[in-house]
């Protein structure tokens, strides 16, 4: 192999140095407001209100770092960086593993049981997409309120969480299993609770791991009803808390734009997290299944 | 240990379709009974009416003493094997053969005796820790066997079970189901529409054409007394000659040549004669022109106009052949003579 493709490997160079160019060029695109977010977090605030964004990375990571993650405003002084990460952790996979868990019930009822009007209900959920929070969300918040779920995690979490997606998707994967799995585990004794938990529930890892993904960095980046439904501090997320750090422009204080971008890049990196460890995951459990 | 019985057992599908007419039949303790027919014929359908997994439109179903016809698939003391195993694939083959034990919440301890005895007859004893995806089609098809095994159960029930395997692999699998079964003593049914299948494994045969038996019998009496038209020629590679003949007199003729007694229809019937039935002899009385000759190794197959019929016949690879006349005779109380219009044996 090795004298072999020497030739052809001479003119393969010019076309990978191409396909190469193109690719770094993309992440240069992709990264460059990163790039930039770090730069501005580098350097003191009044820096950054007197000439903006340059090529100067200053000497003050550390120290935004320092007040991102631990230093506090506000009234209450409960929205420090750790604590709004945690807020946003809890929602992300909050939000994730409830969608997951209900979607996948939902779709196990519609697949595998037979219901009267499963078809029929299978299609009002799926035309729930129609209707996405952001449509209903003054009788949610009304909901929610009534309640007193309003500054409390499940206030946050529950109303996000049913899904015509995963739903959806996993109905698609239920019915791509073969029915002689099912018919062997009925002869094998698993009830329908068995057959769920020892059989589909495993056999849709890839399905659960992509699904993961998806709704974490959805649920991550939720902002108006986070914005709608905490009003403690201590409740903020993330994506909701540094709003509130650049909104403080009153008065003779400069705002902490060191601080809040520092945020944003602390915010970035959690869903990267995930999207890189549970790809890996989600290869494996494509190529190691059985087809 | 139990028998099965069907009484008056039929499916009428949801859509109207009737996929079994009424029926009914008893599978002895112990015995090894094969269902065989043709694509879409039923087998699987009565199978899966047995096994639980399609309910019973009417009649009544026993396994052992019991009417089984609401019991659970898992209460009815059976177990299957699939056509495409049905392996658990994220399972290891311990924990495939160990799930349905598991499940009846047997101890440990007792379930790995038993995973490791049925690994050992099954010589899967390599295999335990592999996941089904790394094993071969013989190796799947085993540990299907295996989760079946280990149930203990009073009743096997097989679905085409050998149909996914390389011709050479089949042979093998057939023997060595076969030998497990005797071994076992466990009443088994089993689906083929493999008539080579049939007739070596199975104590007794049924035979099934559009949702109908046409015959229960042994593999003997289903291949040289074939209840019907359908039989004859669905049983036996090749099938049956079929050949016009006329019953007058109490005896039915094959172009003038009286060749079997004892027939009380008249007028127009059909005769059939098996290829290895009819033999080569300067003497006998059928003058048959043979245009095409197929060579088995073994044997041949000499394909050949009577008249204006065709037929087949069969001869051992030390027989002389050529193209052109040859005369052949048949062996005595070979022939089978069928109603011309209802195809049933006469
Ligand atoms: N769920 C079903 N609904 C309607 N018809 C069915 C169903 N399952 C099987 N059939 C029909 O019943 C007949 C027998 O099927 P089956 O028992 O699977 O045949 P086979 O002898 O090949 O195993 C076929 O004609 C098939 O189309
Ligand atoms: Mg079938």
């Amino acid at each position: 192999m090795s004298d072999m493709t020497n030739p052809p490997r001479r003119r393969l160079r010019l076309g990978t140095i191409m396909d190469h160019a193109i690719l770094i060029i993309g992440v240069l695109v992709m990264v460059l407001p990163l790039v930039m977010l770090v730069q501005m977090s580098s350097i003191p605030d009044t820096e950054i209100i007197k000439t903006g964004p340059s090529l100067h990375f200053g000497d003050q990571l550390d120290d935004n770092f320092e007040k991102a993650m631990f230093g506090a405003t506000g009234f209450s002084g409960e929205n420090a960086g750790t604590r709004m990460l945690m807020n946003s952790l809890i929602l992300g996979i909050g939000f994730a593993v409830g969608k997951i868990v209900i979607g996948m019930m939902a779709a196990y009822a519609i697949v595998y049981f037979r219901l009267r009007f499963a078809t029929l209900a299978f299609w009002v959920i799926f035309t729930t997409l129609l209707l996405p929070l952001e449509v209903r969300i003054l009788p949610s918040y009304e909901v929610v309120q009534n309640l007193g779920m309003v500054n409390t995690y499940h206030g946050l979490i529950i109303p996000l969480i049913a899904s015509a997606t995963a739903t959806f998707f996993f109905r698609q994967f239920f019915r791509s299993v073969p029915e002689e799995l099912v018919e062997a585990a009925r002869i094998d004794g698993a009830g329908p609770v068995r057959f769920f938990i020892d059989i589909l529930v495993p056999l849709s890892q890839t399905m659960i791991a992509a699904m993961f993904i998806i709704m974490f960095v959805f649920g991550w980046n939720q902002y108006l009803w986070p914005t709608m439904i905490t009003t403690e501090e201590g409740m903020f997320t993330l994506v909701r808390g540094i709003k509130q750090i650049v909104q403080v422009l009153e008065g003779n204080r400069v705002p902490e734009f060191g601080r809040a971008n520092l945020l944003a890049i602390i915010a970035v990196v959690p869903p990267v997290l995930i999207v890189v460890f549970f790809q890996s995951w989600f290869v494996k459990g494509l190529t190691e299944s059985d087809k | 240990m139990a028998q099965v019985s069907l009484n008056n057992v039929q499916k009428v599908y949801p859509n109207g379709f009737q996929a079994l007419h009424p029926t009914g039949f008893e599978v002895a303790d112990g015995e090894f009974v094969v269902l065989v027919g043709p694509s879409g014929c039923g087998k699987s359908t009565l199978l899966r009416m047995i096994a639980g997994l399609e309910d019973i439109t009417d009649g009544s179903l026993h396994i052992g003493d019991r009417v089984v016809n609401h019991v659970d698939p898992a209460d009815r003391d059976i177990a299957m094997v699939f056509q495409n195993y049905a392996l658990y694939p994220h399972m290891t083959v311990r924990k495939n053969i160990a799930y349905g034990l598991q499940n009846r919440k047997i101890a440990k301890d007792v379930i790995a005796g038993k995973v490791a005895e049925a690994a050992e007859m099954l010589n899967l004893n390599d295999y335990l820790d592999r996941k089904p995806s790394q094993l071969s089609g013989g190796q799947r098809q085993r540990v299907a066997m295996g989760r079946a095994i280990v149930r203990d159960p009073s009743v096997f029930l097989f679905d085409e079970p050998l149909s996914n395997l390389d011709a050479k692999l089949r042979n093998q699998m057939r023997v060595e189901i076969k030998a497990l079964q005797r071994r076992l003593g466990v009443t088994s049914i089993y689906v083929t529409h493999d008539q080579v299948e049939a007739m070596t494994m199975a104590d007794r045969i049924i035979v099934m054409n559009a949702g109908r038996i046409e015959q229960i019998g042994t593999p003997s009496e289903v291949y040289h007394r074939p209840a019907s038209t359908f039989v004859a020629s669905f049983m036996g590679a090749p099938p049956m000659n079929m050949l016009p003949g006329v019953a007058e007199n109490g005896a039915a003729h094959l172009f003038d040549l009286p060749i079997a007694d004892q027939v009380a229809a008249r007028g127009e019937v059909i005769v059939g004669i098996r290829p290895e039935d009819l033999i080569p002899d300067a003497t006998g009385p059928l003058a048959i022109e043979v245009d095409h000759i197929e060579d088995l190794g073994a044997h041949r197959l000499l394909h050949g106009a009577l008249r204006d019929a065709r037929l087949t016949v069969h001869v051992s690879k030390d027989v002389e052949v050529a193209h052109g006349p040859l005369r052949v005779a048949i062996k005595p109380d070979a022939v089978s003579v069928f109603d011309v219009t209802s195809g049933a044996r006469l």
